[in-house]
């Protein structure tokens, strides 16, 4: 089987890391979000008198909470995935068997007969 | 004012916060999104009851769709962002479809996560779930029809769906707030460069990485389960052939 495909992905994903490590290494941006140049759009543009008309119903109480949800929305997300992926793949599998096993009978009795 | 100012973004372009829209434009996302929502459900429901086998399938483009956008990664201006996943299910399902399973995933992050909002939550669901799937599921039709290599075609579905999905957002907020506060086309372009200026940079690099692991994810759909694919008239037959014996 060809791992072209996975080649190429991989390097992508590496060609990403790097430039993370080098622009996080060679600016002192914050990658917290604590970025002030999209923060301040809004209020620039309608100086500041914009009010918000809703608030969240809940926040998380706190960085580490947040992080605790996003990665349980991943976890779910990746435990449909795999499982759904190794189901299938069990069944092809299981599948090829059962079919050579009731292809060869037939031919087999034909052989005998 | 300026914390709120800072979590609509909190580095993160891809859905607009909790009430960072004035009530006009929300009603007017909602108006547009709720219609698409139901077509979605609507044929939902008749995809299931005609074809009980593609549940899986379904709960694999879903489950797609929650792992990348949960996935914040801190991109080169130093803000955070997501991909959204999307392009996937529009490619197996169709827009209408997707706009469903994004509007799940957005209401789980505008409840847990602070994440997006309810009140924006019609403008999100235009630009994840309608526009950036329209966008993959054109890409990928005509793609195909021009017999470009499969994976090539859904790497740029998926990655021209998702920045379209950001383009839009601008547009949202720039429709929202444009310079000078009335509307009007050049204070709306004005704006909309500033919010897009903040975008790009963000989203470039991770539309690319999103578009590459959903060419791969296809792969391995592929692999194990075509015959599905040629049946809901994803692939044809002989392009399947075709990879096969590439990859093989």
């Amino acid at each position: 089987m060809s791992r072209k495909l996975e080649l190429i992905v991989l390097a992508l994903l590496l060609i990403f890391a790097a430039q993370f490590f080098y622009i996080s290494s060679t600016t002192n941006a914050e990658y917290g979000g604590a970025d002030d140049k999209p923060a301040g759009v809004i209020e620039q543009i309608t100086g500041g008198t914009y009010k918000p008309i809703a608030n969240p119903i809940w926040e998380p109480p706190s960085a580490e909470i947040e992080s605790l949800l996003f990665a349980l929305q991943a976890a779910i997300g990746a435990g449909i995935l795999g499982y759904f992926l190794g189901y299938y793949r069990a069944k092809k599998n299981y599948e090829n068997k059962l079919g050579y096993k009731e292809k060869s009978k037939p031919e087999s009795d034909r052989h005998s007969l | 004012m300026t914390y709120y100012v800072y979590l609509i973004f909190n580095g993160d372009p891809v859905h607009i916060m909790e009430g960072f829209l004035p009530a006009i434009w929300c009603i007017v996302w909602f108006a547009i999104s709720i219609p698409v929502i139901a077509l979605g459900i609507y044929k939902l429901n008749k995809l299931v009851k005609e074809k009980r086998e593609i549940l899986p399938l379904l709960a694999v483009a879903g489950a797609f769709i929650f792992v990348l956008s949960s996935l914040k990664l801190p991109s080169v201006n130093g803000s955070c962002s997501h991909p959204t996943g999307t392009g996937i299910g529009a490619i197996m399902f169709g827009p209408a479809i997707t706009a469903v399973l994004s509007t799940i995933v957005l209401i789980y992050q505008a409840l847990f996560l602070a994440h997006g909002g309810l009140t924006t939550l019609g403008a999100n669901v235009f630009s994840m779930g309608i526009v950036g799937p329209v966008l993959s599921y054109l890409i990928y039709k005509a793609g195909m029809k021009a017999k470009l290599n499969f994976y090539f075609v859904v790497f740029l579905a998926t990655t021209l769906g998702d920045w379209a999905t950001y383009i839009v957002t601008s547009t949202e907020l720039a429709l929202a707030f444009p310079a000078g506060d009335v509307l009007s086309f050049a204070g709306f372009l004005s704006s909309f460069s500033k919010f897009v200026a903040i975008f790009a940079i963000t989203q470039v690099p991770l539309a690319i990485v999103e578009g590459a692991v959903s060419a791969l994810l296809f792969k391995y759909v592929i692999e194990v389960k075509s015959d599905i694919l040629v049946e809901m008239h994803v692939l044809e037959d002989s392009v399947v052939r075709k990879i096969r014996g590439l990859s093989a």
